[in-house]
């Protein structure tokens, strides 16, 4: 047996060390490096793209600090924070949707069900419409309702009591009904301001990742470093609870409990994908699914399913970046576009 | 069969509360008492007394138009509107064999808006009416064409055509293509603040300013297809056993996903085109009359209409009276009023699964 790597009866491999090792396959560590070394490109690629364009050697030295003037400032200044922005949002959403869709068993079930995003909408559009608040005080009292929104209804859903079986279902019932109260307070206010204002809204409904700086991508890129390795963490006991509570508990899963930190760390990730950007749409939803069908299903490709999410947002976003001027298609949009075709041309192959 | 349903329902359930039979009779004769009493209520104060003689005929001649033009044909769409929401979602989470099934789902709710939007467009190009009576006609042409080619896309590339059903595949088809083209009616509402505005209010769903012109088309639509839903509930109720033992039955799964399918277009493309996309109605009205009368589609199809446009009739006349003179969209009323009551029965009932 190496230190590394050993091989279970099963054909699944065992990598790391000690507590912390992973159960995978070949399969899924040729799809992390795939991944991994497209978002390289990609991000090279993103990099030298704009109205100066830059080598990817250009790029390197000035991310190296040995670059000219210019091609320091455009590139640590303003792309990179903005691939990273990308790259840590589409991350954070990708688990946020596995951990959500594995605790609902319901593809459906991403962070947007639960409520958070709508409640997250609310706190947006009150504040651009009733105080006219700037972009800072919008992003917070976007995360500021989309969490109360989130306690409201976990505590509604009885989770923290211990209700045992079918927790995660009611946790789906309660969101959705939480989710179309606050969607209908959203309509309300929509429907009721002046043409100027609801568009300003709804151009933070669609999320966007132009002009983000440091400041906005530092807060996301930590929450993401701490909530992975709990994610990555909690994979094991994620799929016991596949199998039902009761089989997971007489294996020694704390349901309950596990069921809380999981609900806990979906929603802060969610919470910082959207402080950054706004709300993005699909990628909680797409990036689980399509992992698990380039994968194989099983257990869920955690880490293949965060690398995924930023690979599609990047890519989105150099999508938007490239459009002409006259199209105005923020990367929210695309993330739709480009994902939602991918899905349906993956689901008419009939992957199954 | 009925048997082994019975038993199944006995098991999780145990003693039912009410007899689906009260349940029923209850249901189909609030329904017209509701339609009825909407009559009296609305913006316009008018005593019973004369919004009787309206109705036969005589009186104020701006009383009859009032009654008889705008209440009558409106509670009439309320009723239509109910039933097809309440159909609709009750088939989608029979089909899809996914309790959060609703006609948001299967894409219904994005292809009406996506053509909507784009018939909008080519419109104010071509000089067609967008807004007064002629616009609200013109949108439900172009609702009921989009969600019936959108439905059609999700239908076929979910597989329902193919041996072997998928509800997991056609479940994920229609998000993904609700998705795609929400995506494309958020870009040309952005890059079109003129359109954006016309829209919005068509994208909340109301019942305000459709006359009989809208409703005789939506009764042409709607009201087959929910008889003949109605009479699917055996079917429905051996495919809920899944696939094979479906098949043992006699319900031919792929058959029952493409008669369903078309009946799911017809009903929730007709509510959509007749409303505005309403969300929520189609998904707790199955949900709530399940966790009642149990899991037997032959009660759980009728009464789910019933329910349905219960809800629909009640938000309607509420919205009509809360801040006058204005009024509060349908739509917007259903989901305040009906998401608490949902939340709290979901908290109260160990509901059944699908």
């Amino acid at each position: 047996m190496g230190p590394a790597v050993n091989r279970p009866v099963d054909g699944s491999l065992l990598v790391g060390l000690g507590p912390l090792r992973v159960r995978t396959s070949r399969r899924r560590i040729v799809l992390s490096s795939v991944l991994a070394a497209g978002l390289v490109v990609i991000g090279l690629v993103a990099m030298g793209t704009g109205t100066i364009r830059f080598s990817p050697a250009e790029i390197v030295e000035a991310l190296a600090g040995r670059g000219s003037y210019a091609a320091e400032r455009v590139v640590l200044g303003i792309r990179a924070p903005r691939l990273l922005a990308g790259i840590a949002v589409g991350a954070c959403l990708g688990l946020s949707g596995a951990v959500f869709q594995n605790l609902t068993g319901n593809p459906l079930g991403s962070p947007d069900v639960i409520g958070f995003v709508t409640g997250a909408a609310t706190g947006a559009i009150a504040s651009i419409i009733v105080f006219s608040a700037g972009p800072v005080v919008v992003a917070l009292a976007a995360v500021g309702s989309g969490l109360a929104t989130a306690v409201v209804v976990v505590a509604l859903s009885g989770m923290a009591g211990g209700s045992g079986a079918g927790g995660g279902y009611r946790l789906v019932l309660v969101g959705i009904g939480a989710a179309a109260f606050l969607g209908a307070l959203n309509d309300l206010m929509m429907t009721r301001v002046s043409g100027e204002i609801s568009v300003g809204a709804q151009q933070w409904l669609v999320g966007s990742l132009s002009s983000r700086e440091w400041t906005v991508v530092w807060p996301c890129l930590v929450v993401l470093a701490i909530g992975l390795p709990v994610v990555l963490a909690l994979g094991r006991r994620m799929t016991a609870m596949q199998l039902g509570d009761d089989v997971a508990a007489q294996v020694g899963v704390p349901v309950v409990a596990t069921r809380l930190a999981l609900t806990a760390v979906g929603v802060v990730l969610v919470a910082a994908a959207t402080a950054a950007t706004g709300p993005i749409s699909f990628v909680a939803l797409a990036a689980p699914q399509i992992t698990w069908r380039l994968a194989g299903r099983g257990r869920p490709a955690l880490l293949g399913t965060a690398l995924l999410g930023s690979v599609l947002l990047v890519t989105a976003d150099l999508v938007s970046q490239l459009l002409p001027d006259a199209v105005n298609l923020p990367v929210g949009l695309v993330t739709g576009l480009l994902g939602g075709v991918y899905l349906l041309v993956l689901l008419s192959r009939g992957a199954r | 069969m009925t048997q082994a349903l019975r038993a199944a329902s006995a098991s999780a359930h145990g003693r039912r509360r009410w007899s689906r039979r009260g349940v029923t009779v209850t249901l189909a004769v609030a329904v017209p008492l509701l339609a009825f009493a909407t009559l009296f209520v609305g913006g316009q104060t008018l005593s019973p007394a004369d919004v009787m003689s309206a109705l036969a005929g005589d009186g104020h001649p701006e009383t009859v138009l009032v009654v008889r033009e705008l209440r009558a044909p409106r509670a009439l769409l309320g009723i239509l509107v109910g039933l097809g929401l309440g159909v609709a979602g009750t088939l989608m989470q029979a089909l899809t064999r996914n309790p959060l099934a609703e006609p948001g789902i299967l894409g219904i709710n994005a292809g009406a808006a996506a053509a909507v939007v784009t018939g909008m467009m080519a419109g104010s190009v071509a000089g067609a009416p967008v807004t007064g009576a002629a616009g609200t006609y013109l949108s439900f042409v172009y609702a009921f064409a989009g969600a019936a080619a959108a439905s059609l896309v999700v239908l076929v590339l979910g597989g329902a055509f193919r041996e072997g059903t998928d509800p997991v595949r056609l479940t994920l088809a229609g998000a993904a293509c609700a998705i795609v083209l929400g995506a494309y009616t958020h870009a040309m509402t952005l890059n079109q603040p003129d359109l954006f505005q016309a829209f919005v209010h068509w994208g909340v769903g109301s019942l305000q300013g459709r006359g009989m012109d809208v409703v005789w088309p939506a009764a042409t639509i709607i009201l087959p297809a929910a008889v003949v839903a109605c009479l699917a509930g055996r079917r429905l109720n051996a495919l809920a056993l899944g696939s094979e033992m479906g098949r043992a039955l006699g319900a031919d799964p792929r058959r029952l996903a493409v008669v369903g399918g078309v009946l799911v277009v017809a009903l929730a493309g007709g509510a959509t085109a007749a409303a505005g996309p309403i969300s929520f109605v189609g998904l707790a009205a199955p949900l709530a009359v399940r966790a009642v009368v149990g899991p037997d589609y032959r009660w759980v199809v009728p009464l789910s209409a019933l329910t349905a446009a219960i809800i629909v009739l009640f938000a309607d006349a509420l919205g009509r009276v809360v801040t006058p003179p204005l009024e509060v969209e349908t739509g917007v009323v259903a989901a305040l009023i009906g998401a608490p009551v949902f939340i709290a029965m979901v908290r109260r009932r160990r509901w059944a699964r699908l």
